[in-house]
């Protein structure tokens, strides 16, 4: 027997969606939009590296060809929808693998108790 | 901060991605404590965008950018554990599909980006919660100083792991120093997107910030009696 009223449950949940979506649509825009505007300098650690020396020994990535390398759509010559692109499936990808992960991870709620011995609690009477 | 290939030694990145795999099994048994039904897509959400955000980067003067790396930002949402795979997840996202980040450098990236971030992000905003007041509107602010200790941490520990393996032949005091420096400004800008992330997720949904589950007003629903049984029909 569940102790939460089964409308209050729902609610929460569907609320619980709808936040979930906004969020995405948020991180969609930034990553597929927004990401043009960005400061295109490089970061601390590029500039510190090319200054003091420690670039001399950077060698180049080995997916640097790859369809995306460099958040670049290989193919797509406008830059808007080349790096736009590059940032939705980014963020898609990194939801889906990210999500999964922690689904997997997540506390049944069967054993709901914070113990890790799933087994023992299943076997109990 | 994405360090590419070639910085570090065969060694040290070993090393290195020894360290980052167990960081990550301790994550998987840390985050199981934090995640549940319902805030397991939330993870999913906060991964995402620290990636939108990372994409966004912001200069910070002399013809040097900063972007977001969201360890203490996924820390307060979702928890420390959970927030440090999901960004664990964002590295590899960026490693894998964009070559941002080096394939040999994905432990340190993990350790510098992940770990660090999420761990000494949560340790500060836990520490500077203790002296604010007991109250939502505390949190994005707490959580916006552990974010901005966090980088210039992050950029310490860096400096240390090329102490022990970097292979350019540099000044370490000249590399520490202009690390620090550039990452106390980026580290300011991780603050305020982390402080305004966390404010505006707690003006719509304070339910969901993990770091912020204390002071709601209602107890948690899962807290039940030790005597509960399920029945079985």
């Amino acid at each position: 027997m569940t102790t939460e009223s089964p409308t209050t449950d729902t609610g929460r949940s569907r609320r619980t969606k709808l936040f979930l979506l906004a969020g995405l649509f948020v991180a969609l825009v930034l990553a597929g939009i927004g990401s043009y505007y960005a400061s295109a300098d490089p970061d601390g650690l590029t500039k510190v590296s090319e200054d003091e020396g420690m670039a001399e020994s950077e060698t180049p990535h080995d997916l640097a060809d790859s369809p995306l390398g460099g958040y670049e759509t290989k193919d797509v010559d406008n830059d808007r929808l080349s790096g736009g692109m590059a940032g939705v499936v980014g963020v898609g990808v990194t939801f889906v693998v990210a999500g999964g992960a922690a689904l997997l991870v997540r506390r049944r709620s069967r054993s709901s108790d914070d113990r890790d011995g799933t087994e023992v609690e299943a076997s109990r009477p | 901060m994405h360090v590419p290939d070639g910085f570090f030694d065969a060694p040290t990145s070993v090393a290195a991605g020894g360290v980052a795999l167990v960081g990550v099994a301790a994550c998987l048994h840390g985050a199981r404590r934090e995640l549940d039904e319902r805030t397991a897509p939330l993870a999913g959400l906060v991964a995402a965008f620290v990636f939108a955000v990372q994409m966004l980067n912001f200069p910070v003067g002399a013809g040097t950018s900063g972007h977001l790396m969201g360890g203490a930002l996924a820390a307060v949402l979702i928890g420390p554990w959970a927030g440090a795979l999901a960004v664990t997840v964002v590295l590899l996202v960026q490693a894998l599909l964009f070559a941002d980040g080096g394939l040999s450098a994905l432990g340190i990236n993990v350790i510098l980006m992940a770990m660090v971030t999420a761990l000494v992000g949560y340790g500060v905003f836990k520490l500077v919660m203790g002296v604010m007041p007991k109250r939502l509107a505390s949190v994005p602010l707490a959580a916006g100083i552990g974010a901005f200790v966090s980088v210039p941490v992050a950029a310490v520990v860096f400096v240390g792991f090329y102490a022990i393996g970097g292979t350019a032949d540099i000044s370490l005091g000249a590399v520490a120093s202009a690390m620090i420096g550039v990452h106390l400004l980026i580290g300011i800008g991780e603050g305020v997107i982390t402080g305004l992330t966390v404010g505006s997720v707690i003006a719509v949904r304070p339910d969901l910030v993990y770091g912020a589950r204390r002071l709601l007003p209602r107890p948690q629903l899962e807290l039940r009696p030790a005597s509960t049984r399920e029945t079985t029909s």
